[in-house]
């Protein structure tokens, strides 16, 4: 690549929504401090109003390609991944607005770190270089420490701040003494040009080191089994909104990092980062099915749950194909959607006391007192059960024929028996709101909420009928540009 | 025509577009509940008819799928594909004509969340009709796994004092096995290239494949029927469910397992079939015999009832497993029959419960003296359920056994002992609640049935005595089908030699 393809405008389009992005943010940041009487809801507005423009440059102008001397990629697959990251930022942004106040998320900040941290994930997302990668990485993850400690003076908030912070930073010290081992074993850092100097017979032992080590700097990032520990505390101490954006947006852009490292990079050498993914998914799917049937605490179970669903979307990248890859593309949009449908009913949920509702059991007797609260949150449960005909089981359909594809049995049969004992702690929920007799009154729930509920439940059991179809094809528009 | 060409789609879908409207009706008023059941009444009465229309349409002498749809859907492997013949027909009328019961009994038995409990039976009607009547495995699967929702609802929702263990047991049990067949569906998918159930039907399974396959199947499809001995969780469920819950749970759902092991396990998998016959020889006698037994010592009515259809469908299993003509034929019949009989003795149950509100046998005595008309229609389903020469019940035993008897003598002759011990367990039920005196207090003021519960009630002891002296509508209606599935049955096996030898 030479350095010519920066000379003009218009030779930058596929960089357009990141720039409008870093430069929008930055507005928005004078913006906020420079023009008086500026609440936060105006600000969080223009952070939504951006990230959506940001998604319709995506969208209506789409174009590929390589810049910057080869360390910036888009192509189909950058671009389905950077429009759910985009959605599920500006989706939690949304949901925030509501509880902002007694989340402590009420400055103008908090919209302004949550830009910053999403510029850092389409970064992420579109990286061709292992710089690049880095660069993105860490400016979603530096973000996110902040805005996970943004409540201050909350003992938990500021706990799980610097708990994400200190793993945070070990894991992307991990990632770099990761890269630094790839480079000196292939003398390259982009990722497509790595490809070519790894052959499956004469790979190095130091190099399967340094892909060790990146895979498992990954990890850390989507919360896979053994890489989690972080999680369900981060997930319980940070503001519930915040647990929202977390869950949401970042699983997304460090899953496609997973997803373009193992494919692009090191696809000449499947066996090897194979059996680590199935490795990570089986561990994943396990260890979550498993440890969230003790969870009383609400976001320590949605925590577990994101846990188990990572597990179930490596299924798809463990068979190495482009059909899994699509699988893993589906699933990530339909979890995405997912988990901004259970958070906005978490945020909005609470009792008339104004306490919110953290834990299981008070939920008891939604179902009699806010049917339409309830019969949302009962069909994501069985959804992420992965039952037909909502969404859920489509997601899971992709990645285990996938998965059968390759003849992985094994970790087809397991999967799908974790998805049978993950049911238990989804079910609990449903019995609690529907089978149990009511011990509070609940408050109704905001109308912004009760709106991304409406359609988070409508996609969810419609999808057959209405976007299963566009997003199967997306998907594998997306997965092809990879291979 | 539109409606002739989408018929079968327009059965299994009519009942959610019923569920719809009732989500659009307002409020919980006794107005909008009023408004709510007739309106669920009118819907699975059309659905009724239609499916009725289609039954009479319906060419018998063609083995063949008719009233064939097919459309692309999701991705390249699924699509939306509908089509009956002679196995799955009877299902589809089946299925609708109970639902308008199950709605007009509701009057009496349920009165907390009522529009829900009919949206959840609508939705529940939809996933059923739409299991028998697709012609893709994995909208099959959709449809088989996602009646576990409404059911998992029904049972904990509207059910009785230990209901949330009993369908968490559903649950568990259901869909433990019905996940192993996903895996086996996605594994038929890429040795076969597709979903449509045509083609996989033409489509020769290699031997060992086909022995993976089956267990598969066999996982959900035993869990489903149910048989001994995964036949745990149906006790319970029934026990506890409300009536309704009950009466789709005995005469549809379970009904779904015996429909999955002739079109998919007989159909497609004949060599494991026939490698597994003496297996499910076993499991079938351990359960006419044994779950015979538990029924005699049972005190609660319902129990006992649910433990008589594990027993029931123990004959179904090993008719279906000869593999003969005569024992699939007697299968379907026997499903028919069950379906109806089973459904009538959980409403003649669910009439006295909602009097008394006890299922202890022990509680009622000499209803006979206080209900004749109710102990008239209580002792035509004992009496089917029995098997007794005349009504409905009597062919299908009859048939499975004579299949069975050209296969294995032996497994005949155990499961004739099961046709005794039914006879016992069943008269001496009707004894103890409907004969001798009538000395309870309780019972004193009993009443015979209302208008409503007749309506529910006398059309189907008119059809079981029907089916019994006349049974020609529907064994006609799934000769030609039987005769193709037994045969290719039987050529598989006789080939299977051949192509052994031939390897070596």
């Amino acid at each position: 690549m030479s350095s010519s393809d920066v000379l003009s405008f218009s030779a930058l389009a596929p960089a357009y929504p990141e720039l409008l992005l870093a430069g929008g943010a930055v507005l928005v940041l004078l913006i906020a401090l420079f023009v008086k009487g500026l609440g936060h809801r105006a600000v969080a507005a223009l952070a939504i109003l951006l990230l959506v423009g940001a998604l319709g440059v995506l969208l209506l102008v789409p174009a590929d390609g390589v810049l910057f001397n080869g360390v910036f990629v888009v192509d189909a697959f950058a671009r389905f991944m950077k429009v759910l990251v985009l959605g599920g930022a500006a989706a939690s942004l949304l949901i925030a607005l509501p509880a902002a106040h007694e989340h402590g998320i009420d400055k103008f900040e908090y919209s302004v770190l949550v830009l910053l941290s999403t510029l850092g994930m389409v970064v992420m997302v579109s990286a061709n270089d292992l710089m690049s990668l880095y660069v993105g990485l860490e400016l979603q993850s530096l973000a996110l420490y902040v805005i996970a400690a943004m409540k201050r003076d909350d003992p938990r908030a500021t706990e799980a701040g610097l708990k994400y912070f200190v793993l945070g930073a070990l894991s992307s010290g991990m990632l770099l003494y990761g890269a630094s081992l790839v480079y000196g074993f292939t003398g390259t850092t982009q990722l497509d040009q790595i490809v070519k100097a790894v052959v499956l017979d004469t790979r190095s032992i130091g190099l399967v080191f340094g892909m060790v080590f990146l895979l498992a700097g990954i990890a850390f990032k989507i919360s896979a089994v053994p890489f989690h520990m972080w999680t369900p505390d981060v997930y319980e101490g940070a503001p519930t909104p915040v647990t929202a954006f977390l869950a949401a947006a970042p699983k997304v852009a460090a899953m496609a990092l997973m997803i373009r490292v193992t494919t692009v990079s090191f696809g000449s050498i499947t066996r090897d980062w194979q059996q680590i993914i199935i490795f990570l998914s089986i561990a994943s799917m396990v260890l979550a099915a498993f440890a969230a049937i003790g969870q009383q605490n609400l976001k320590r179970l949605l925590a577990y749950s994101s846990i188990g669903h990572v597990g179930f979307a490596l299924v798809g990248l463990s068979s190495g194909t482009t059909l899994g890859v699509e699988g893993v593309a589906i699933y990530m949009a339909i979890y995405v959607a997912m988990t901004v449908g259970i958070f906005a009913a978490v945020i909005g949920l609470r009792t008339t006391d104004g306490k919110p509702v953290e834990t299981i059991d008070g939920l008891s007797g939604l179902g009699q007192q806010r049917p339409f609260t309830a019969a949302i949150i009962g069909v994501l449960m069985f959804s992420l059960i992965g039952l037909p005909p909502l969404a859920g089981f489509f997601a899971k359909w992709q990645v285990f024929l996938a998965a059968v594809e390759q003849n992985l049995f094994v970790l087809a049969v397991i999967g799908v028996l974790a998805s049978a004992v993950s049911a238990f702690y989804y079910l609990r929920i449903i019995k609690v709101m529907y089978f149990d007799e009511p011990v509070a009154e609940f408050r109704a729930v905001p109308g912004e909420l009760v709106a991304v509920m409406g359609v988070v439940g409508f996609f969810v059991v419609s999808y057959f009928a209405t976007l299963g179809g566009p997003l199967a094809a997306a998907a594998k528009t997306a997965a092809e540009s990879l291979f | 025509m539109i409606l002739s060409d989408h018929l079968l789609t327009l059965i299994t879908l009519l009942p959610t577009l019923g569920a719809l409207i009732l989500l659009a009706i307002p409020g919980h008023s006794p107005a909008a509940i009023q408004l709510s059941r007739t309106v669920s009444l009118a819907v699975t009465l059309v659905t009724a008819g239609l499916s009725l229309w289609l039954w009479a349409q319906f060419d018998a002498t063609n083995p063949g799928f008719q009233f064939v749809e097919n459309y692309a859907w999701i991705g390249e492997s699924i699509g939306w594909r509908m089509g009956v013949d002679g196995i799955s027909i009877l299902f589809i009328p089946l299925t609708a004509v109970l639902m308008p019961a199950v709605i007009i009994a509701s009057v009496n038995s349920v009165h907390s969340r009522v529009k829900e409990y009919l949206v959840v039976f609508l939705v529940l009607e939809t996933f059923m009709l739409g299991a028998f009547a697709t012609l893709d495995l994995a909208v099959f699967y959709v449809f088989f796994e996602g009646t576990l929702i409404p059911m998992f609802l029904i049972i904990g929702i509207w059910g009785g004092a230990r209901r949330i263990q009993a369908t968490y047991k559903f649950f568990f049990y259901s869909f433990t096995g019905t996940v192993l067949m996903l895996i086996a569906i996605m594994a038929m998918f890429w040795q076969a290239g597709t979903l449509d159930i045509q083609k996989l039907l033409q489509f020769r399974f290699a031997p060992e494949v086909q022995t993976w396959l089956w267990i598969g199947f066999f996982a959900s499809f035993a869990v489903k029927m149910p048989m001994w001995p995964f036949h745990r969780w149906l006790p319970e469920a029934h026990v506890e469910a409300p009536t309704g819950g009950s009466v789709i749970l005995a005469a549809i759902l379970l009904k779904l397992g015996g429909y999955g092991f002739i079109r998919f396990s007989l159909a497609m998998f004949p060599l494991a079939s026939a490698q597994f016959s003496t297996f499910m020889f076993v499991l079938s006698v351990a359960a006419i015999v044994l779950t015979s037994l538990i029924a005699l010592v049972q005190t609660d009515m319902k129990k006992l009832i649910a433990y008589s259809s594990v027993a029931h469908m123990g004959f179904v299993t090993m008719g279906i497993f000869s593999g003969t003509v005569q024992g699939v034929h007697g299968a379907i019949f026997q499903m028919i029959s069950h379906g109806i009989v089973s459904a009538a003795l959980f409403f003649t149950v669910g009439v006295v419960y909602d009097r008394l509100h006890t299922r202890e046998i022990s509680a009622y005595g000499g209803l006979v003296e206080r209900m004749p008309r109710y102990a008239f229609a209580f002792m035509v389903f004992t009496m089917a359920n029995v098997g007794l020469p005349g009504t409905s019940g009597f062919v299908g035993e009859f048939l499975t056994m004579f299949g069975v008897f050209q296969v294995n003598t032996w497994v005949a002759f155990f499961a004739a002992f099961g046709v005794i011990f039914s006879a016992a367990y069943g008269l001496w039920l009707y004894r103890r609640v409907v004969f001798g005196a009538l000395t309870k207090e309780s019972l004193k003021g009993i009443l015979d049935l209302d208008r409503r519960e007749a309506l529910v009630l006398m059309p189907m002891v008119v059809l079981t005595i029907l089916f019994g002296f006349y049974p020609a509508p529907i064994l006609d209606a799934t000769a030609a089908s039987v005769n193709v599935v037994a045969q290719t049955f039987a050529t598989a096996i006789g080939a299977a030699p051949a192509v052994v030898g031939s390897a070596q």
